[in-house]
């Protein structure tokens, strides 16, 4: 059941809608949870009234923030359903499992206690509502954790066998599919990257009210909690993005060879820390220099990909057309054998219910042969197997730049906190505020990298983007998608103007 | 280490599906809640003494949809495929319902929230009567049917392109989302009942709760006969080939005395409940609606999947209809998921002591008004 194009396209324009809308509120539930459960923590420990309001200032733009995560939340769950139903099948009884988990583990934990973090104070203990606190921000990074395992899956699955008589993947070792190398540094990186945007978020607030010398005791204060917490995670993200690449090297290099635009393959392979790419026709003519003006870091690529200076990086153009010297199959012979499989499956399905087992075996044997590539056999052109590698490589480099410009900013603000001169740098104040979107913007690009990056595959290898989706008409996806545009929109503008609004008001102004 | 079989996990998920779903259904008194907004609060205040209540249990109603929705996924992945990704609309329709309820408690009464506080309240209203009866329409479905084909591959294909608002024209369906609407007023009136220490709104609770039951006992009445009394599908052991059987729920209640002693048990707890609300002034009546409607719509929903029947039969080709045989997890998955399930009494368990220890005074507009954070 190949899907036409358009179906295909617009349903994937409508998981990108909602799921980059969905990151633009979670990361900051998964970082501000921590921080105001510190905050709490302080005051429970110092017994300082200060503290707890500085607590609740913070908690109420959590709460704002918390109640659109879940707007945008619930219908990425419903999606892989109503969307990509095919997909549902073939990889749902691995991929439902972390799903399954996640609510009954994570949600209820993050619903239940939210309502006595907001509304417990005056109800329960101090020790019962801290507790509360600190357990959603577990809830809230436990269902990250799952999440991330099940996208984690797709990127390598692991842990499962093809099962030839339901036509679909099964899940062999539950183990193997949670502790996926893949899962874990998403899982790492990820909720880093939570945290050091909570951290722009509490010192870009913070740095707004020392501009306008307003609260200036409680900026200071919130200042030093998040820098620090910032700085410290921020360095954590380095790291646990390096092993992300690390990664994606071992398990997709054609994501790999986008994000670093590299498409003739070389040993001491360097990094591009700036350059722009030509247009694919004329990078084809001439692979060897796909770019106007680059600026390059020696051996860096080889040694991030490989950790070894001088390995072999294969690009983009190895990885199509194959390359011998280094072992690479081309893409078009792999597209080959998955044909076979393909056809072997159907001739499996077709003898076995004739009843001719001698016949049926003797395709499943074919089958389980070029199984591994069976994906390939969906493809049309070799070059379908290539993701769009401008938008990978340049959203690559914007989120590492940004990545290494929040550290510097994190290490600045807290020095000059701590020697208590942060008021009086207004260029820095500035900078602060205007970082802040900038993680927003580090965000959306890290998540574009990581999808864009493995397309045409939905499951690595093993199912395009075009055999996943429903059965359904264009239209309808067009429509849905159409709605949830406007319909995220104006929940957004909303949230972004009570938030303002609420900052305007302060901590001293309550609600 | 135990030796289950296939099927026997099948049945075991299949109860722990029916039991969330009919926890949901439980849980849906938020809904109720939001349609009577303005019959039970006539000012601002009391308004907003009823929304405070209900904001404290609105995320709980919203993660048990999402929760069923997972284990479904999880155990029955080719009805989670089937359903959503063919009665299109429905389903989409429904989430809209409940994007739209997420933000309404915490935007409605804050400074700037651009449309107004009438706006959010048009959406928990949407929310909690549109919302409440599409949920009832597609439950519907569980008995009435779709219109879909699956291949030899398991794909799945609907074969009307009104993708699953053909369902609105069967009038079981769109009985049992009226049910649904209704049931939903009615555990709205028990729990504020509970939860609030306010003599005006607890007199108008009086009189909505007679008419919700009033509205509600037809529909029931007319849901349960209907189901109990229908041709039904079911399937051959073996052949695994789906034939049409009179009677068949009914046959397998009586079949079952355990399963129709908890159903009597279940509607005398519902009567019950509603009994010692309007007649005793009894407070505590909620619980034992509680306990009622969660008995009773498991083990309605229980019986549908087992001994046999079909659970989502299709009107397109009788046989692709999907029974838990067939659209189950591996054994592999369904162990592993059986595991997982152990943490259900865990997480009921805290849910209810937290709610406990939440709701040991009675909600008083003071007390909504002297909150810090307020919805
Ligand atoms: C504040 C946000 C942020 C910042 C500053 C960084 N990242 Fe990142 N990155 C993410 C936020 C993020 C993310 C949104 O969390 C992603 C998307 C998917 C994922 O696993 O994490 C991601 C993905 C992602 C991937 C793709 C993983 C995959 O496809 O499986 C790689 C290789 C890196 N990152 C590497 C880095 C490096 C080397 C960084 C810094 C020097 C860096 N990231 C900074
Ligand atoms: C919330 C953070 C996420 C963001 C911002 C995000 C972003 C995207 C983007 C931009 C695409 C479109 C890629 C393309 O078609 O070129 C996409 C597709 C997709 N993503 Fe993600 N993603 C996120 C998390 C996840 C997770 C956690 C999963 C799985 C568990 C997932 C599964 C998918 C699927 C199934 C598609 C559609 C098929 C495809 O186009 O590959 N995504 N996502
Ligand atoms: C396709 C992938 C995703 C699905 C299916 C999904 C599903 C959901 C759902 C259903 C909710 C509402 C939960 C509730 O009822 O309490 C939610 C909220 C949330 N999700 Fe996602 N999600 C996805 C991607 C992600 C990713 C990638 C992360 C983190 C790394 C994440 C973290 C969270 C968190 C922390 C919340 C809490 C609410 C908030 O942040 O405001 N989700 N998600």
């Amino acid at each position: 059941m190949e899907n036409e194009l358009a179906l295909v396209d617009w349903s994937r324009a409508q998981f990108a809608l909602t799921a980059l809308y969905h990151w633009l509120f979670v990361p900051l539930t998964l970082g501000l949870t921590f921080i105001v459960a510190i905050m709490e923590t302080i005051y429970v420990k110092t017994g300082d009234i200060w503290w707890k309001n500085t607590t609740k200032f913070w908690m109420g733009l959590l709460a704002i923030n918390f109640a659109i995560g879940l707007a945008t939340g619930i219908i990425m769950e419903f999606e892989f359903g109503t969307n990509w139903s095919n997909y549902a099948w073939i990889v749902g009884d691995i991929f439902g499992a972390p799903l399954a988990i996640e609510g009954l583990m994570a949600f209820f934990m993050e619903s239940t206690f939210f309502a006595v973090m907001f509304f417990g104070w005056d109800k329960v203990s101090k020790g019962m509502h801290l507790t509360s606190t600190w357990l959603v921000a577990l809830g809230s990074n436990l269902s990250a954790l799952w999440i991330l395992v099940a996208n984690g899956w797709m990127q390598h699955p692991v842990g499962m066998k093809f099962n030839p008589d339901t036509a679909r993947n099964e899940m062999q070792n539950f183990w193997e599919v949670l502790f996926n190398p893949n899962g874990v540094s998403k899982f790492l990186h990820t909720i880093s990257s939570g945290y050091v945007l909570a951290s722009l978020f509490v010192i870009g607030i913070s740095a707004w009210y020392l501009l306008k010398k307003r609260e200036v005791l409680f900026a200071k204060r919130s200042m030093i909690v998040a820098a620090s917490f910032g700085f410290l995670t921020s360095l954590f993200l380095l790291i646990s993005g390096d092993e992300s690449a690390y990664n994606v090297a071992q398990k997709q290099p054609m994501k790999l060879a986008a994000m670093e635009g590299l498409y003739h393959g070389e040993g001491k392979a360097g990094i591009v820390a700036l350059g722009i790419l030509k247009p694919e026709e004329e990078i084809l003519k001439d692979p060897k220099h796909p770019f106007y003006f680059d600026i390059e870091i020696p051996n860096a690529l080889s040694f991030l990909a490989h950790h070894s200076a001088d390995a072999y990086v294969p690009g983009v153009n190895d990885l199509v057309y194959g390359n011998e010297e280094h072992g690479i199959e081309s893409v078009a012979s792999k597209m080959q054998k998955g044909k076979l499989a393909v056809q072997a499956l159907t001739d499996y399905k077709k003898f076995k219910k004739e009843g001719n087992d001698k016949e049926a075996k003797i395709a499943l044997k074919t089958f389980e042969k070029y199984q591994h590539v069976m994906g390939y056999g969906y493809l049309k052109e070799p070059t379908d197997a290539v993701p769009n590698v401008p938008i990978v490589f340049y959203s690559f480099h914007i989120m590492v730049g940004l990545g290494t410009w929040f550290l510097l900013l994190f290490i600045v603000v807290l020095y000059f906190s701590m020697i208590n001169e942060i008021e009086n740098k207004r260029l820095l104040l500035m900078l602060t505020v205007l970082t802040l979107p900038m993680g927003y913007v580090a965000q959306e690009a890290g998540w574009i990298v990581a999808e864009v990056g493995r397309q045409p595959w939905a499951i690595q290898d093993m199912l395009p983007v075009g055999m996943a989706t429903s059965n359904i008409s264009t239209t309808s996806v067009q429509i849905t998608f159409w709605l949830f545009a406007v319909l995220f929109t104006a929940l957004l503008i909303a949230e972004i103007k009570i938030m303002f609004k609420q900052i305007q008001i302060g901590p001293e102004g309550g609600h | 280490m135990f030796d289950i079989s296939l099927y026997s996990f099948q049945v075991y998920w299949w109860f722990i599906v029916s039991l969330l779903g009919a926890l949901f259904v439980f849980m849906t008194f938020v809904q109720g809640g939001q349609t009577l907004l303005y019959t039970l609060g006539k000012t601002e205040d009391e308004r907003s003494l009823i929304i405070g209540s209900l904001g404290r249990k609105w995320e709980l109603t919203f993660t048990a949809l999402v929760m069923f929705g997972g284990a479904i996924f999880a155990a029955f992945p080719l009805f989670y495929a089937v359903s959503f990704g063919g009665a299109y609309y429905v389903w989409m329709a429904i989430l809209f319902a409940f994007i739209i309820q997420a933000v309404s408690y915490e935007y409605r009464r804050k400074p700037d929230n651009v449309y107004g506080e009438r706006f959010y309240e048009t959406l928990l209203f949407i929310n909690g009567s549109l919302g409440i009866f599409l949920i009832g329409v597609a439950l519907g479905t569980l008995y009435t049917g779709g219109n879909f084909i699956v291949n030899e591959m398991n794909l799945s294909q609907w074969t009307q392109h009104s993708y699953g608002l053909e369902a609105l024209l069967q009038p079981f369906n769109v009985a049992f989302g009226l049910m649904l609407f209704f049931v939903s007023r009615i555990g709205a009136s028990l729990y504020l009942y509970n939860n609030l220490d306010n003599q005006e709104i607890a007199s108008r609770i009086f009189k909505t709760l007679k008419i919700s039951t009033t509205l509600f006992l037809p529909f029931f009445l007319y849901v349960l006969f209907y189901m109990l009394l229908k041709d039904t599908y079911v399937y051959d052991a073996t052949s695994k080939v789906v034939n049409i059987e009179s009677m068949k729920l009914l046959h397998t209640l009586l079949d079952n005395p355990i399963l129709f002693i908890l159903l009597i048990v279940g509607i005398v707890l519902f009567l019950y409940s509603i009994f010692i609300a309007l007649f005793k002034n009894n407070q505590k009546a909620v619980w034992y609606y509680g306990f009622g409607i969660v008995i009773i719509v498991t083990i309605l929903l229980f019986i549908v999947g087992i001994e046999h029947t079909i659970f989502y039969p299709s009107l397109s080709n009788i046989q692709s209809s999907l029974h838990i045989e067939r659209a189950s997890g591996s054994y592999y998955t369904l162990s592993v998921m059986s595991v997982v399930s152990l943490l259900v009494p865990v997480v009921l368990s805290y849910i209810f002591l937290v709610w406990r220890s939440m709701d040991k005074t009675k909600m008083t507009i003071e007390e909504v008004k002297s909150d810090h954070h307020h919805y």
